[in-house]
C-alpha cells in the first residue's frame, strides 16, 4: 500500500509525486532517457515528424469546424468559407496542405536515415516495422484527406485508386463498389473517407506513434557508427560528471536543445512554403470543382505516391498490380532481408553501399517518371527503373549474406 | 571536422530533395503543358485599322443598336437578356464601355467578319459592316463615348460575365443575385426563385449555343497559372484547340483589370498572406537563433 501523507498540500509537488510519481516519470522519460552523443541532425527527424503531426492535428481541428462533407458543398466550404470568409482560415488550410506534403519528405528522410545507418537491426526490428505501419497509415490519411475538397483531382484520383481494388483480371467490381458505397465516387464515398480522415485513421496514427516510441525504449537509438553502447555504464559516467567521456547524453535538455534548433531551421523552411511556395502541395487542378463528366488530361497522385504508382504503370494490368503490391509491402521485410550482422553506416558495408545509393536514386527516378506522361522514352525508363526496384530487393539477401564483418566502430 | 560532416549530410539531403522537386514540379509541368507564347494583347494577326471618325460612326451606330443596347446614351436593348439568349444563344453586350475594353483592330475586324476575329466557327453576331472605314468610324465612336475609368468589376462583368457566372461574387449571367428576403411566414423566397429560374433558362440557352455551360470563374485564378489565363484569354484556340470560347479581343489594360478582379474574388486572402508571411518567418529566424544559443550552451563542454 502506497503511503499518502495526509498533510501534503493538494497539488503540491509532494502530493502529486505520491499520486503520479512525477519525479520518476520526469527522470525516465526525459532527464535520464539516454541518447548516444555520436549523432547528427538526422536524429532530430523523429521530433520534426512529431511536431509536424501536431501541426496537422491542430490545423485539422480548425478546418473541421467549417468543412462540410457534402458533395454539393464540400468544395465551397473549403475554397470559399475557409479560404476567404473565416479569419485566418486560409492560413490553417495552407499549413494543413503543406504539412501533409512535407511530412512525407521528412518520413522519407527518416526512413533512408534508418536504412543508411542500419537502424532496423539487432533488436531494432520492431522500430522499423512500427515505422512502416505509420508510413502506410499516413498514406491512407493523406489519400483520404485529399478527397475532401472534392475538386477535380480529389474525384479522379479517388476513381483511379479505388479502381485498383478490382484486382485486375479478377474484376472484383463488387469490392470497388463496396469501398465506394456506390458505382462511382459520390456522397457515400465522401462521407466514409471523411470519417476515416478525421477519426479512425488519426486514432490509429496516435496509437502507432506511441507504439513506435515504445519500440525504441529498450534497444535505444542507433548512432552514427552503429556502435553497440552499454547505456547503463555510459549513463553512470554522465551522472558522475564525466560529460566529455560519456558516450550518452540525456534527452532533456541536451538532446532536446539540438532538436529544438533543428526544428527552428525546419520551421523557417516550412513557413516559407506555407506563405510563398505552396503550389506543389495544393495542386491547381484541385481548384476546379469535381466534374464527373470531364476527365482531366493528366491524372497523377501527390508526389509522395509517385514512386509506387510508377511501379504499377509500366507493366500490363495484372503484373503491374502484383509489382505494385510488392512495392507496398517489401519495405516491411527489410530487417529480415538484410542478412548481414553488421550494424554500420552503408558506406562501410560493401556492396550494400551500392545497394543503398541505387535504391535512393531509383526511387527518385521513379518519383519523377511517375508524374511524367507515360509516352516514349518515359515509358522505357519507367520500365527499367521499376525492374531495378524489384531486382534490388530480390538481390538484397544475397549481397548482404556475403558481406564481410566490419567492426562496430571504424 | 564534425561540423563539416553535418553540413555534408545536409548537402546530400538537400541535393536529393531538390532533384525530386525539380522533376515533379517544373520539369513535369513543362512536359505536360505546352508552352504558349503570348503577344501582349497586340493581336498581330489582325490588319491595322484605318483612322476612324467618331462623328461618322455616330451616324452608323443604328447598324449595331438593332441588337445591342448603349445604356450610357439612353439606347435600350430591343429584348431583355433572357429573350435575347433565346434568340441568339447569348445576350449581346451593352456597348457603353466597349470602346474602353476591346482592341480597336479587333472591333473593326469583328464588325466585318466575326468568325475571323473570334476564331470560332459558331458566333451569334453576323457580319454587319461592309467596309473597314465604316467599322473604324463606329469603333472610334464607341471609343469616344466610353468612360475614362472602368472598375475591375465592370471590366469582368462586361467582357466575361454574360457567359461566365462567378458564384463567389454572387454573379450570374443575368447580373448580381438580387438581395431578397424570404417570406417570414412561409420561409420561402419567391422573388429569388423567379430570378434563379430565369438564370436556369438563360444557362440552358447558353449551353445549347456553346455546346456546354461555360465554367464558373470563382476559383479559376488558383486553378490555372497566370501565364495560362493570359494566353488563353488572348487567344483561346492556342491552349484549347476547338474550344467554343471566342477570342474576346480585350486590350492589355482591360485584361489586367479582369485578372485583378478574378484574384480579388478567387484569392482574397492573398494580401493577408503577403502581409503576415514576413512576420511569421522573422519570428522563426529569431526562434532559431535563440535555439542555437541554447544548443551551444548545452553541448559546449561535452564534445
Amino acid at each position: 500500500m502506497a503511503h499518502f501523507d495526509p498533510n501534503a498540500r493538494p497539488f503540491s509537488h509532494k502530493w502529486l509525486n505520491e499520486r503520479l510519481a512525477i519525479d520518476t516519470l520526469k527522470r525516465v522519460l526525459s532527464t535520464e532517457y539516454w541518447i548516444p552523443k555520436n549523432i547528427n541532425f538526422l536524429w532530430a527527424m523523429g521530433m520534426v515528424l512529431a511536431v509536424t503531426f501536431g501541426l496537422l492535428l491542430l490545423s485539422g481541428i480548425f478546418l473541421l469546424m467549417y468543412y462540410i462533407p457534402d458533395t454539393k458543398q464540400a468544395f465551397d466550404s473549403v475554397n470559399y468559407t475557409i479560404m476567404q470568409e473565416v479569419g485566418f482560415g486560409w492560413l490553417w488550410r495552407h499549413i494543413h496542405a503543406v504539412a501533409a506534403s512535407v511530412v512525407f519528405l521528412i518520413i522519407y528522410i527518416h526512413m533512408f536515415t534508418g536504412i543508411y545507418y542500419g537502424s532496423y537491426k539487432r533488436g531494432r526490428e520492431l522500430i522499423w516495422i512500427s515505422g512502416m505501419l505509420l508510413f502506410v497509415t499516413f498514406s491512407a490519411e493523406a489519400f483520404s484527406g485529399y478527397m475532401l475538397p472534392w475538386g477535380q483531382m480529389s474525384y479522379w484520383a479517388g476513381m483511379v485508386i479505388t479502381n485498383l481494388f478490382s484486382m485486375g483480371s479478377l474484376e472484383w467490381n463488387w469490392l470497388v463498389e463496396w469501398i465506394r458505397g456506390d458505382y462511382v465516387p459520390g456522397q457515400a464515398f465522401l462521407g466514409r473517407f471523411f470519417m476515416l480522415h478525421v477519426l479512425l485513421l488519426p486514432l490509429v496514427i496516435i496509437g502507432l506513434i506511441i507504439f513506435h516510441f515504445g519500440t525504441l525504449r529498450i534497444p535505444h537509438v542507433n548512432n552514427q557508427d552503429g556502435e553497440e553502447i552499454d547505456f547503463e555504464a555510459e549513463a553512470e559516467k554522465w551522472k558522475a560528471g564525466k560529460r566529455k567521456e560519456a558516450k550518452v547524453i540525456p534527452f532533456n535538455p541536451v538532446f532536446l536543445s539540438k532538436d529544438v534548433f533543428v526544428l527552428g531551421v525546419y520551421f523557417i523552411f516550412f513557413f516559407y512554403l506555407v506563405f510563398y511556395h505552396y503550389q506543389f502541395a495544393m495542386d491547381p487542378i484541385n481548384f476546379d470543382p469535381a466534374d464527373p463528366l470531364k476527365t482531366p488530361p493528366h491524372i497523377y497522385p501527390e508526389w509522395y505516391f509517385l514512386w509506387s504508382y510508377e511501379i504499377l504503370r509500366p507493366f500490363p494490368k495484372d503484373p503491374g498490380l502484383i509489382a505494385f503490391g510488392f512495392a507496398q509491402v517489401i519495405f516491411f521485410f527489410l530487417p529480415f532481408l538484410d542478412r548481414s550482422p553488421n550494424v554500420a553506416p552503408a558506406n562501410r558495408r560493401r556492396p550494400f553501399r551500392c545497394w543503398f545509393w541505387l535504391l535512393l536514386i531509383d526511387m527518385v527516378a521513379l518519383t519523377i517518371l511517375g508524374k511524367l506522361p507515360p509516352v516514349g522514352i518515359y515509358t522505357t525508363l519507367g520500365t527499367i527503373f521499376a525492374w531495378l526496384f524489384i531486382i534490388l530487393w530480390i538481390a538484397l539477401p544475397f549481397i548482404t549474406k556475403r558481406e564481410k564483418l566490419v567492426g562496430g566502430k571504424k | 571536422m564534425k561540423k563539416m560532416k553535418e553540413l555534408k549530410v545536409l548537402a546530400v539531403v538537400v541535393f536529393f530533395t531538390l532533384i525530386t522537386y525539380w522533376g515533379v514540379e517544373p520539369y513535369a509541368h513543362s512536359v505536360m503543358h505546352k508552352h504558349v507564347e503570348g503577344h501582349d494583347f497586340k493581336y498581330p494577326d489582325l490588319k491595322p485599322a484605318p483612322k476612324g471618325n467618331p462623328e461618322k460612326g455616330k451616324q452608323l451606330i443604328a447598324t449595331c443598336t438593332g441588337c445591342h443596347s448603349i445604356e450610357s446614351q439612353g439606347i435600350k436593348a430591343p429584348m431583355d437578356a433572357l429573350a435575347a439568349s433565346k434568340a441568339y444563344g447569348v445576350n449581346p453586350p451593352d456597348l457603353s464601355n466597349a470602346g474602353a475594353l476591346y482592341d480597336e483592330k479587333f472591333l473593326v475586324d469583328l464588325m466585318q467578319n466575326p468568325n475571323h476575329a473570334t476564331k470560332v466557327k459558331k458566333f451569334a453576331m453576323p457580319p454587319s459592316v461592309g467596309s473597314a472605314q465604316d467599322a473604324a468610324d463606329i469603333a472610334a465612336y464607341l471609343k469616344s463615348i466610353a468612360p475614362k475609368e472602368i472598375s475591375n468589376k465592370e471590366a469582368f462583368e462586361s467582357a466575361c460575365g454574360r457567359c461566365h457566372a462567378m458564384r463567389y461574387a454572387k454573379w450570374t449571367q443575368l447580373g448580381e443575385i438580387p438581395k431578397t428576403k424570404p417570406n417570414i411566414k412561409t420561409k420561402q423566397d419567391p422573388e429569388l426563385m423567379k430570378f434563379k429560374l430565369q438564370v436556369a433558362e438563360y444557362q440552358e440557352n447558353l449551353a445549347n449555343y456553346m455546346g456546354k455551360l461555360p465554367p464558373d470563374l470563382s476559383t479559376i485564378i488558383r486553378a490555372r497559372s497566370k501565364q495560362y489565363l493570359e494566353t488563353f484569354v488572348e487567344d483561346p484556340q492556342t491552349q484549347l484547340p476547338g474550344t467554343a470560347m471566342p477570342r474576346v479581343g480585350v486590350t492589355k489594360e482591360a485584361y489586367e483589370k479582369i485578372e485583378q478582379y478574378l484574384e480579388a474574388v478567387g484569392d482574397s486572402s492573398k494580401p493577408d498572406r503577403e502581409r503576415i508571411g514576413p512576420w511569421v518567418i522573422g519570428y522563426f529566424v529569431i526562434f532559431t537563433l535563440l535555439a542555437y544559443l541554447w544548443y551551444k550552451s548545452n553541448w559546449r563542454d561535452i564534445v
